[in-house]
């Protein structure tokens, strides 16, 4: 199980989106995140679209991981799409059942806001998959830096989600092993009814507690052991690096950006 | 041997008033690269010395002198530098997501410079022989090779102290082997003081000097040799008596006269088939 196991969705490669600083990937997406809700015609959401794809596949992240993303977000893209097609009475009518009408107006703004969501779940989950858990957290780090002034701990928040990275795999291990450990003297996770195997949770979760201070305790000695005195006067190996791709990618954005306010007004 | 770098005078220690005496007025000092090996069994107070000899825990009687500093908070950060410590767990020392990661949070701590990170990165880590690891994950690593990374970040900021506490008590035998060998290939090429805390007394063969310790008491202070001759003795602190030691001695029983107390089954095995030549 250990060998398998790959912490988020990181897909590894070479590519142009996953050399990018991380950096420049949040503030991208989170530009874009506003700039969908600004598109309002065909044009304009081919303008987005055609952004979106291409950076998936410039990203040469295979399809299937990008629909596994997509999965528990389905749902909710039919349901706003169908939403809409019963409840928006714009434009002219197409046919109707019994109590219920369909407008050309529903199935314009239904595909509208289903895009809308596909987009974003489209670019969200493209930064998850060609960036490692580790780059989001220096990334974060660095671009939250100006709130140090005042007093919001920035570094510390940076260490407890590394150290967390960290510790998933090792405490998911440690699972794996109570509740074989549990199993063998005859606590039942698998059958009977959910309230039954709720309670079977209870003697596998006290260990894992247990044990998970305990190494916290631990660690903080061996990080003092080591020197650690908190933010101050530290350095840093993993660096942040703006490189001529990144002003590239920036300048492109800029573009499309400008494209949009362009063509919203066709 | 080289001058005094670690000095303990009259250490007495306890973890709350109401609690026994861990130590008890131990008074010992350690030298310039030597291998001081201590030995004693669970609850002798052996992890105690580890701790305070890098300031995580102060004695309450006594002091303790390390390079010529008194070991106290506002020394504490200076000591550190000095002594470097690998504890028992593999797991709940490792603090970076990788390998480099790992080797280069002790040199942050210590505001290095990047660029020297990395070129001590690669040198500690072939020096304990994992430089074809320099970015895999700690899941990823056996127990040993955990140690052996442990190592290798103490070793990149060079101290003048490196205490392996119990560092091989949770590996398997092959780790254990792994371990022992690093800590050789060390102890030969940096010159630093090596202390090594554990209760194998396998593990203090080729140790320079080893302390007993027993009951928070320094028990005995000899040479490996000296030691290994008072099994008995041994055997009533709770000691676990190698082996060879045992063979050694039924042998003498029997008859057979062993010219000196055997560390290894190389040395035995030496004795006994040179033993009809000389008679």
């Amino acid at each position: 199980m250990s060998n398998s196991l790959i912490i988020g969705q990181y897909v590894p490669g070479q590519s142009l989106v996953h050399k990018l600083d991380p950096r420049t990937k949040i503030t991208i997406i989170f530009f874009f995140v506003f700039i969908v809700f600004f598109a309002n015609n065909l044009v304009s959401y081919t303008l987005l679209t055609v952004f979106a794809l291409a950076s998936m596949f410039i990203s040469r992240v295979p399809i299937r991981f990008i629909l596994k993303g997509l999965t528990p977000v389905w749902f909710l893209i039919v349901f706003t799409f169908i939403l809409h097609l019963f409840v928006t009475k714009e434009g002219t009518l197409i046919f109707d059942l019994y109590i219920f009408e369909f407008y050309t107006g529903g199935v314009i703004q239904g595909f509208a806001i289903s895009m809308r969501f596909f987009l974003l779940i489209l670019m969200t989950s493209l930064l998850t998959l060609t960036t490692t858990p580790i780059e989001i957290t220096d990334a974060i780090e660095d671009m939250l830096h100006p709130l140090k002034k005042v007093k919001f701990p920035v570094h510390e928040l940076a260490l407890m989600m590394s150290i967390s990275l960290r510790f998933i795999p090792t405490l998911m291990q440690e699972t794996e092993k109570i509740s074989r450990a549990q199993a063998s003297r005859g606590v039942d996770f698998k059958t009977g009814p959910i309230k039954e195997r709720a309670k079977a949770v209870v003697p596998l979760l006290v260990p894992l507690f247990v044990s998970a201070f305990k190494r916290a305790e631990e660690l903080a000695m061996a990080m003092e052991a080591r020197g650690y005195q908190g933010g101050e006067g530290r350095t840093k190996l993993r660096e942040l690096k703006i490189e001529k791709r990144d002003i590239l990618i920036y300048v492109l954005f800029a573009c499309v950006i400008a494209g949009l306010i362009y063509t919203r007004n066709y | 041997m080289g001058k005094k770098l670690i000095e303990f005078r009259n250490v007495s220690f306890r973890y709350g008033d109401e609690q026994p005496w861990v130590l008890k007025n131990c008074s010992f000092d350690i030298y310039e690269k030597e291998w001081l090996a201590i030995i004693g069994h669970n609850g002798s107070g052996k992890s105690t010395i580890a701790k305070l000899m890098n300031g995580l825990l102060f004695p309450q009687e006594g002091e303790i002198i390390i390079d010529g500093q008194q070991v106290n908070e506002e020394s504490i950060w200076s000591i550190r530098k000095d002594v470097g410590m690998v504890f028992q767990n593999p797991d709940n020392q490792f603090v970076g997501t990788t390998v480099q990661d790992d080797v280069a949070f002790g040199m942050e701590n210590r505001g290095i410079p990047r660029e020297e990170m990395i070129t001590r990165i690669s040198e500690t880590l072939s020096a304990v022989g994992m430089q074809d690891y320099l970015l895999t994950e700690p899941h990823r690593l056996s127990g040993g090779q955990k140690q052996r990374v442990a190592i290798a970040s103490v070793l990149a900021i060079s101290p003048q102290v490196l205490i392996l506490d119990e560092a091989t008590a949770m590996l398997d035998p092959k780790g254990r082997t792994e371990i022992m060998q690093t800590v050789n290939n060390v102890q030969e090429k940096n010159e630093l003081s090596l202390i090594t805390i554990t209760h194998d007394l396998q593990e203090v063969v080729q140790a320079d000097r080893v302390i007993v310790m027993n009951d928070g008491e320094i028990w005995d202070e000899a040479i490996p040799r000296d030691i290994f001759s008072k099994k008995d003795d041994l055997r009533e602190i709770g000691l676990d008596v190698p082996f060879v030691a045992i063979l050694a001695d039924e042998l003498k029983a029997n008859g057979i006269s062993i010219t000196k107390e055997p560390l290894n089954h190389e040395e035995l095995l030496e004795d006994l088939w040179t033993l009809h030549l000389k008679t």
